[in-house]
């Protein structure tokens, strides 16, 4: 049951972690390629309060507070940048954070942290607080989607210079986006450090970033169902596949480049095409963005 | 003295960039492609020159041979994984290019080993007294040699030849240098050539320097070459060669002199960031 209970726990934090990319990339457009660096700001914070001695949930604000502060500098950086120009600077923002975390003994340098404090709730407890704060994000990205800043982020996304002419401040809601989006990868970021008790310069790294847009694109890029399912399949994968260890990333990445070829707007977009089943109109409902 | 020293590592250094990141910038200039996939290439010619050296003792021969093939396999690539996603959205390429990257890795990997492969035999291991008290190895003098020969040779073929005026003419306008005659689809496969065979020199070059090639050498060039070419402009040749060489000679003082605030790596992106804050169109780049 141990196992189980672990595999869910990875599950529920891939998923908030998948949806906060979501948030930024799915519904206002903003490729980033760096937003490993917001969950690693989330999990040193968290692990550097806790082991402080500051109770695991007064650690979870503030290592929010932190990557969205993060986030809010990335993300003024970034309006004055645009499509690869952006990918390649959101990309810097990542090299830059671990590579500053590795040169300061402050942060644990190469090593890490290790030893970071249980979350005090037990594994089932943690487990369920994972799970709940995963579903309040969705029921949350689902809510804005319908309103009327998913509206503008949408705009945002299928054009910006009309949103602009619009009359619509664009700054400001990309700005939100990237305070939202960056702040909720903190909240999984903390939830990641007590996890894994463990975190190191690595464990925020490029392959983790590409890991999460992989779940994002993979799921299709801003639907809701489609990004939490391949979140939740793409986390496990490797649990799942353990039988052909060696040959673990080569599957992995065949399965992303297959996906583009064949099927770029993702699992949303291809059960959209495949079925004309009640699935497949929730997820066109949900994401008709493409 | 120290200077000059430094400056020099930092020419040698920028050279290979500038050899990476050309073919990176013709793809882009042309297909408007983020080609991750071609650090790759430049992996595939360090092991291609490092084995066919070995196997036969000349290392002009394994150049050549690196060069050839990298070329064709570039070419190979374009036609198998880039052509069906042209008219999709930008970031299906890029991601569909990083897959590449990550699954040509795993099988350098599962079919070299892990571990790397070596030269028997280094070639040009020697070192020349420049002046007093400064050597160069003829290897680092190879690398600067050739890097200019290669450019040149490119430089020429772009601006004096049929060819190279095709080249450009699709570059800038496709549709129109379709009007006018020119096999776009020819001018992409020899764009795909030319830059991948460039990186299989760099990769080869690389290979001589550390005595080694191994299965992730081309994680650090397959970003850091990106970072050069938004550096210089996407797309623009001038930018990128100059980005190249600017950041060779940046990361070869900073390592010295803010290396305890900042890794080697992490320089060039914090160059990067900064020079886009100022001009967000590149060091060269015209219009955003």
């Amino acid at each position: 049951m141990s196992y189980e209970i672990t595999l869910i726990t990875t599950m529920a934090i891939s998923v908030l972690f998948a949806l906060s990319l979501n948030f930024i990339t799915g519904f206002c457009g903003q490729i980033s390629l760096g937003h490993a660096a917001f969950l690693g700001a989330g999990a040193y914070t968290s692990a550097m309060l806790s082991k402080a001695g500051i109770p695991f949930l007064m650690t979870i604000p503030a290592a929010a507070f932190c990557a969205a502060v993060l986030g809010a500098i990335t993300g003024l950086a970034s309006l004055r940048v645009r499509h690869d120009f952006l990918a390649i600077t959101t990309m810097g923002v990542g090299f830059l954070f671990v590579g500053i975390i590795r040169q300061q003994d402050f942060f644990g340098g190469e090593i890490g942290i290790a030893g970071i404090p249980g979350s005090g709730f037990g594994k089932v407890g943690f487990m369920l607080i994972c799970l709940v704060l995963a579903f309040t994000f969705a029921a949350f990205s689902l809510y804005v989607r319908r309103s009327w800043m998913g509206f503008v982020f949408k705009s945002i996304a299928d054009n910006e210079d009309v949103t602009r002419v619009l009359g619509i401040d664009v700054s400001r809601y990309k700005l939100i986006a990237f305070i939202i989006g960056t702040g909720t990868a903190g909240v999984a970021g903390a939830l990641y450090a007590h996890h894994f008790r463990f975190i190191g310069p690595d464990s925020f790294g490029f392959v983790e970033s590409i890991s999460v847009l992989a779940m994002v694109i993979v799921g299709g890029i801003g639907s809701v169902w489609g990004v939490i399912f391949a979140a939740a399949l793409l986390s496990i994968l490797p649990m799942l596949v353990q039988f052909i260890d060696d040959y673990k990333l080569l599957l992995y990445s065949a399965l992303l480049f297959s996906m583009m070829r064949f099927s770029p707007d993702g699992i949303a977009g291809l059960c959209t095409r495949l079925f004309s089943s009640k699935l497949g109109s929730i997820l066109r409902r949900d994401g008709d963005k493409q | 003295m120290l200077y000059f020293e430094l400056f020099i590592q930092g020419l040698v250094q920028g050279s290979i960039y500038a050899l990476i990141a050309l073919g990176l910038t013709l793809v882009y200039g042309l297909l408007r492609i983020l080609h991750v996939a071609h650090a790759a290439l430049f992996t595939l010619g360090g092991y291609i020159g490092v084995i066919v050296t070995n196997a036969t003792g000349s290392f002009t021969l394994a150049m050549v041979v690196a060069m050839v093939l990298v070329g064709f396999a570039g070419m190979l690539m374009y036609k198998l994984a880039y052509q069906p996603l042209l008219s999709k959205p930008p970031y299906v390429s890029l991601i569909a290019s990083i897959a590449l990257f990550i699954a040509a890795e795993e099988i350098f990997r599962i079919a070299f080993g892990p571990y790397g492969l070596s030269y028997q035999t280094p070639p040009l291991q020697g070192q020349v007294e420049l002046f007093s008290g400064f050597y160069l190895k003829y290897a680092e003098i190879l690398v600067m040699g050739l890097s200019t020969v290669l450019l040149s040779a490119l430089a020429w073929l772009s601006m004096r030849t049929r060819t190279g005026v095709a080249w450009r003419a699709t570059v800038t306008d496709p549709d129109m240098a379709r009007v006018f005659g020119v096999k776009i689809q020819n001018v992409r496969y020899l764009n795909f050539f030319i830059g991948s065979s460039f990186a299989a020199a760099a990769g080869v070059l690389v290979a001589l320097l550390n005595n080694l090639v191994e299965p992730t050498m081309g994680s650090v060039p397959s970003y850091k070459a990106l970072a050069i070419i938004v550096l210089g402009g996407l797309g623009s040749i001038r930018g990128t060669l100059i980005a190249a060489l600017l950041l060779g000679v940046l990361e070869s003082f900073g390592t010295i002199y803010i290396g305890h605030l900042l890794g080697r790596d992490a320089i060039a992106f914090a160059f990067l960031i900064l020079v886009l804050m100022v001009r967000p169109q590149g060091l060269m780049g015209g219009k955003l």
